[in-house]
């Protein structure tokens, strides 16, 4: 940022330090006042710390796939919420029979995983196509032009879905052995958030393995710094952009499953706020960071569950979790003013003479 | 009286000193050049002088203020304009709208103006248009006034970005590569077009170029850089000579296999020669 | 890419709830549709983008042959839906495939049982693959007329309610409806009609249409601009007219068109003009609904009791001042990430609104209530007809202060900044001031809107200010084409105005918008009445080929000074 001599213009950073401010002043006295009212106890507060990892794990995989899709071809996939979405509702079509049938509850491990690999086909599926169909035919485009066209696929694969299989909300079937906590030293965990938080960190894990020390992985990563050079390197550009989309889609597919345990249900619009969510996440780590995602999506789940409880309640705002989303929201406001690059991320290229 | 003077100005990116503690004079009235093999510095010297990088160190002074710290528009409104070396013109707007477009700085037609249509505004925009046309005229591109930018052939291009930029009332004018891709010929043109400039308008040019051909065809002066410093100024006539220009343009002479042909030059073009 | 168009028949299918009683349902006329098409694309595939580019309109065997894979693609298209029936009668899909029912099922086999439907089906599949295929060999001439009856049909059938309305008065138009429609829908005479007429029409234009362009072009610039006013003359009439034709109901719907155009008018500013992408737009037309609300409400809410009339520039100005405060802190923010910042800020806005924390002064999820109507000299303007002349004044007049900025300094500087901003601001523009401008000016537009739409409905409640108005607003932008004034009238028209009268299509209306958007951005990304297409028509009575309105107006002004015509 280059300082300005000029008084107009320091008006504006003026204001933007008060913004800043502001932000800091209800963070901190918000958060004292709550620890001093003393009105949550120790076990709530690392229930809260819980579900918010367990949502930040959530949140990171679905925040991969923006991210690698980011580094990679330079738009915004708003359509990878509802691809979240879809592997989701369609794995529920093989959840409740299996439920139904106790298979679930016999074989939990088992049929953990087969819930898992259907979800995850069924987004990768659902990224591919949308990739094939709507971004492929746009690639040298103006950049408005392909984020239009990721709206538009949106809400056209929502309210397929919904035209599809129904308005309703569908429940997931319970899973026995998931129910109820264990008890560690002391702390109630609860065991379906541990899982969770488990298979997230797990498969995250997975992912830097393969973005990092495959070569196809590698290609990966030449194609987001410069796909033109990659090109003359020999490498299939477009399959490499299939790739990405399917891995995206593949962690945003067990997101999905990992989300209805959490959550239970499954409705044709349970992708849109996630996927801001989970976008959020990603700008905060670093667009087109992998790890800055992980660390981002980990992060928002966090402060979006303590958040409310720990500065709002404090300054006297009745009922805090209504603004849940606002702290998300500012939070992304902040990154994007004052360090668009995120906490861990590279340098947005600056397009100067 | 010099236009323009950077003094000891120094540009970094990271590690890389792309200006080294440049001094440099632009007096009034001239045509100077600013020549140097590739990654030299140059289009960063028009990037601080504009604006669109802070130097870390040292000072420019247009006109005897200090510009150095401005916004580019500021900039702009004292009286500096410039073309770039991959042209950049509003694509999607007219050649008419283009050069209207560059009056904004000195326009006095306010939006509220705008929205009730007053005399006054119509009477600016009025002027505006006719100053707009006649500036098409004089690079003769009038009959085109209508065209989209971005469907103009690549001299007219060039020749309408130069119009954009002089509708500002340019006191010091920075020329990127303006015969870039030009045969010789046109270049000749070219060179005739900035010769104009500076005396029919009496504009100072301050001009990056590669074309040997018109570098020592019409500067009064030359600046030679090499990696960020300046290595030697004079007359055209002076550089040309200076032992240390030739061995930043053609390298030191090595002794190799006689199969081989001697060392690649880091240039394409040596001075003096004609260009390919 | 059959397959592919038989798998989006198959979703199609599972949408077909709808008959409208012609004697062939839309339902049943999309699927012969997509065999259509299907046959078209194949045939398009095959030989090249016109028949004329390669051999296959003169090489006989090789017509027969693509005739020939044209029907057999529609016969894919059939064989699919076969297999769907089939699975359909084993296996209980409904569980799944909500519309997977048995209507679904006579529907696909007319009535018949499943051996001799399918049989039906895949025949009439394969003709209409078939009949793509031959559209696409035909000359483009005899292509368009019969396309053109058939969709002249089409709109028939898919507007008969609307149409039936505006025939109601007696007389001449119930004649004509009577003709037109049988009970249940349009009649056979009616449909045969509507599609000789129309065939006529378009064979006569395919004749004749480029003599009556040649002479139009070669008419005199007065003679011109004389025809164009008469044109300019004749819409506004119909304007003014609709609400009295087309009664409350259609006046409520072109009510909502009008706010929409306001919205859009605004939006545009921002995303037309300046090239700043804005999701978060709802937040103004929020703020615009809510100030109106807050000074006029006679509940408990109002603080104020004042009257619209002193309201609305009070919703005007703290409007602009809300969009001035909300680009100030993403002004140097760039590209998608100004859309998603914006987004975030549109719904700070709506749920701070809605939440409990500011309830006491703005009702939370209970709103406003007990809005007055406007009071126009003494006459309330209550009814949806009243408020559409309200509507279209605002519009009006902010279509026209948009006009006149688009060839301004200020929309010049738009422009520029919408270009390049880094070239923008080398040239001399003040990043700053033109970027809030643009957010400011934008952000009033829609808080006239929503200044409108608070008297409109009595209340305002935070539930009518989502996201998906933000993006309606953006997508009939784009749909009608940005930075082009006319194009968000045709946007609002197309995007608001339709999906109302065509009822069954409020539950798929996402999904087409979704459609709609893809299509766009694929084929025509400059939208429908481009920009540049509108500029190039304002320049009358020069000598340069096109310009924009300000030469209009300087050549009409200097040569009124010099005592020129024209």
């Amino acid at each position: 940022m280059q300082r300005r001599l000029i008084g107009r213009l320091s008006l504006i950073d003026l204001f933007l330090w008060a913004f800043r401010a502001v932000v800091v002043v209800i963070v901190v006295v918000g958060t004292v006042a709550t620890l001093r009212a003393g009105r949550y106890s120790g076990a709530q507060w690392i229930d809260f710390v819980e579900f918010g990892l367990a949502q930040g794990g959530v949140y990171a995989l679905i925040a991969l796939g923006y991210t690698m899709v980011y580094g990679v071809l330079n738009m915004i996939n708003f359509a990878h919420g509802e691809v979240f979405m879809g592997g989701a509702f369609l794995t529920y079509y093989v959840a409740a029979p299996l439920g139904a049938a106790g298979f679930l509850n016999r074989y939990v491990l088992a049929g953990l995983l087969v819930l898992l690999l259907v979800s995850m086909a069924t987004s990768m599926g659902i990224a591919v196509l949308v990739e094939r169909v709507a971004y492929r035919p746009l690639r040298r485009a103006p950049r408005l032009v392909p984020l239009i066209t990721a709206i538009g696929a949106s809400f056209f694969l929502q309210y397929t879905f919904r035209g599809l299989f129904g308005s309703g909300v569908q429940a997931y079937p319970e899973f026995e052995a998931l129910k109820g906590d264990w008890v560690l030293g002391g702390l109630h965990i609860h065991r379906t958030q541990a899982i969770v938080l488990a298979a997230a960190v797990v498969m995250m894990f997975v992912l830097y393995a393969v973005v990092f020390r495959t070569k196809t992985g590698k290609a990966m990563r030449a194609v987001s710094e410069d796909r033109d050079a990659a090109a003359l390197m020999g490498i299939n550009v477009d399959a490499i952009i299939v790739f990405t989309f399917a891995l995206g889609g593949a962690m945003a597919g067990a997101a999905g499953i990992l989300y209805a345990l959490v959550y239970k249900q499954v409705y044709f619009f349970m992708g849109f706020v996630p996927g801001i969510k989970a976008f959020t996440a990603a700008v905060l780590g670093g667009i087109g960071n992998i790890p800055g995602a992980m660390l981002g999506g980990l992060f928002l789940g966090l402060v979006e569950s303590i958040g409310p409880a720990l500065f709002l309640d404090g300054l006297g705002i009745p009922a805090p979790y209504q603004l849940r989303d606002v702290i998300a929201f500012t939070m992304l406001l902040i990154m994007l003013i004052f360090r668009p690059q995120g906490i861990l991320g590279e340098r947005l290229a600056t397009k100067k003479a | 009286m010099p236009i323009l003077v950077t003094e000891q100005m120094t540009k970094r990116f990271g590690g890389l000193v792309a200006i080294n503690a440049l001094d440099l004079e632009v007096t009034d009235r001239v045509i100077h050049s600013i020549i140097g093999p590739n990654g030299a510095g140059k289009t960063t010297v028009f990037n601080c002088v504009t604006g669109f990088y802070r130097p870390e160190e040292g000072r420019i002074l247009f006109r005897d203020e200090r510009v150095d710290g401005l916004l580019p528009d500021q900039i702009a409104r004292l009286g500096i304009a410039r073309t770039y070396q991959n042209i950049r013109l509003f694509g999607n707007m007219s050649v008419l709208e283009n050069v209207l477009v560059g009056q904004h700085v000195h326009l006095k037609s306010t939006w509220v103006g705008a929205i009730l249509h007053t005399p006054d505004t119509q009477r600016h925009e009025r002027d505006a248009l006719d100053e707009s046309r006649k500036l098409l005229r004089f690079v003769e591109l009038d009959r085109k006034s209508g065209f989209l930018a971005k469907n103009l052939p690549y001299g007219d291009q060039r020749r309408l970005e130069i119009a954009r930029a002089l509708a500002t009332r340019p006191a010091l004018l920075l020329l990127d590569e303006p015969a870039a891709g030009m045969n010789p010929r046109e270049s000749l043109e070219m060179m005739a077009f900035i010769r104009r400039l500076r005396d029919e308008l009496g504009i100072t040019i301050l001009l990056i170029e590669h074309q040997m051909r018109v570098v020592m065809g019409i500067s009064d002066r030359v600046t030679v850089l090499d990696y960020g410093t300046k290595i030697a100024e004079g007359t055209p006539r002076e550089v040309q000579g200076d032992p240390r220009v030739i061995e930043a343009y053609l390298g030191t002479r090595r002794t190799l296999p006689a199969s081989e042909h001697s060392t690649a030059p880091r240039r394409l073009d040596p001075p003096g020669g004609s260009p390919a | 890419m059959a397959v592919y168009l038989c798998l989006v028949g198959l979703v199609e299918t599972f949408r077909l709830r709808w008959i409208i009683a012609n004697v062939i349902g839309l339902g049943q006329m999309m699927l012969l549709i997509t065999a259509i098409v299907a046959g078209f694309v194949y045939a398009r595939r095959v030989g090249g983008r016109t028949p004329a580019a390669t051999g296959v309109s003169h090489d006989a065997p090789e017509r027969v042959r693509v005739m020939l894979g044209g029907a057999a693609v529609g016969l894919l298209v059939g064989a699919a839906l076969v297999v769907l029936l089939v699975v359909g009668s084993r296996v209980a899909l409904r569980l799944m495939f909500v519309n997977a029912s048995p209507t679904l099922y006579s529907l696909l086999t007319f009535g018949y049982d499943l051996g001799p439907g399918s049989a039906l089906l895949l025949l009439v599949e394969g003709v209409c693959g078939l009949v793509g295929t031959l559209l696409f060999l035909v000359p483009s001439g005899l292509r368009r007329t019969v396309l053109g009856g058939l969709v002249a049909v089409l709109i028939l059938s898919v507007f008969q309610d609307l149409l039936q309305l505006l025939l109601q008065s007696p007389g001449p138009p119930q004649a004509v409806r009577g003709l037109l429609f049988g009970v249940d829908g349009p009649s056979w005479s009616g449909a045969a009609l509507v599609c000789v007429v129309t065939w006529a029409l378009l064979a006569a234009w395919t004749r004749e249409g480029d003599h009556v362009r040649a002479r139009l072009a070669g008419l005199p610039p007065a003679g011109r601009r004389g025809f164009r006013a008469g044109v300019l003359a004749v819409g506004i009439v119909a304007l003014l007219l609709i609400p009295i034709a087309g009664g409350p109901f259609v006046a409520q719907v072109m009510v909502l068109v009008g706010l929409y155009t306001l919205m859009g008018l605004g939006l545009n500013l921002e995303v037309g003009f300046a090239g700043l992408l804005d999701l978060g737009f709802v937040a103004f037309f929020a703020i615009g609904a809510y100030t109106v609300a807050l000074l006029t409400s006679r509940g408990e809410q109002g603080i104020a009791h004042w009257s619209f009339w002193a309201a609305v520039p009070a919703a005007v100005v703290v409007s602009l001042l809300a969009g001035v405060l909300f680009g100030i802190p993403v002004l140097r923010v760039r590209g998608d990430y100004l859309a998603i910042a914006t987004l975030g800020l549109g719904e700070i806005v709506r749920i701070m609104v809605l939440s409990d924390a500011l309830r006491p002064w703005l009702g939370g999820s209970f709103g406003i209530l007990a809005i007055p109507r406007p009071v126009f000299f003494g006459l309330t303007l209550g009814g949806p007809q009243q408020l559409y002349y309200l509507t279209l004044v605002a519009s009006a007049l902010v279509a026209y202060i948009a006009w006149r900025l688009q060839d301004s300094r200020l929309g010049r500087a738009w422009m520029a900044i919408r270009e390049d901003e880094d070239v923008a601001q080398a040239i001399g523009i003040d990043l700053v001031s033109t970027k809030l401008l643009s957010y400011g000016l934008g952000g009033a537009m829609g808080g006239m809107g929503g200044a409108i739409f608070a008297v409109m409905l009595g209340s305002v409640f935070p539930h009518s200010f989502n996201l998906q108005i933000s993006i309606n607003v953006l997508v009939l932008i784009i749909l009608g084409g940005m930075g082009s004034l006319w194009g968000v009238v045709v946007g609002a028209l197309a995007l608001v105005g339709l999906p109302e009268l065509l009822r069954e299509f409020g539950e798929y209306r996402f999904l087409i918008y979704g459609a709609v958007l893809v299509a766009m951005m694929l084929y025509r990304p400059e939208g429908l009445v481009p920009a540049a297409a509108q500029k190039r028509e304002l320049h009358e009575g020069t000598a340069d080929e096109a310009g924009t309105g300000t030469i209009a107006v300087a050549a009409g002004n200097v040569g009124a000074a010099e005592g020129r015509g024209g």
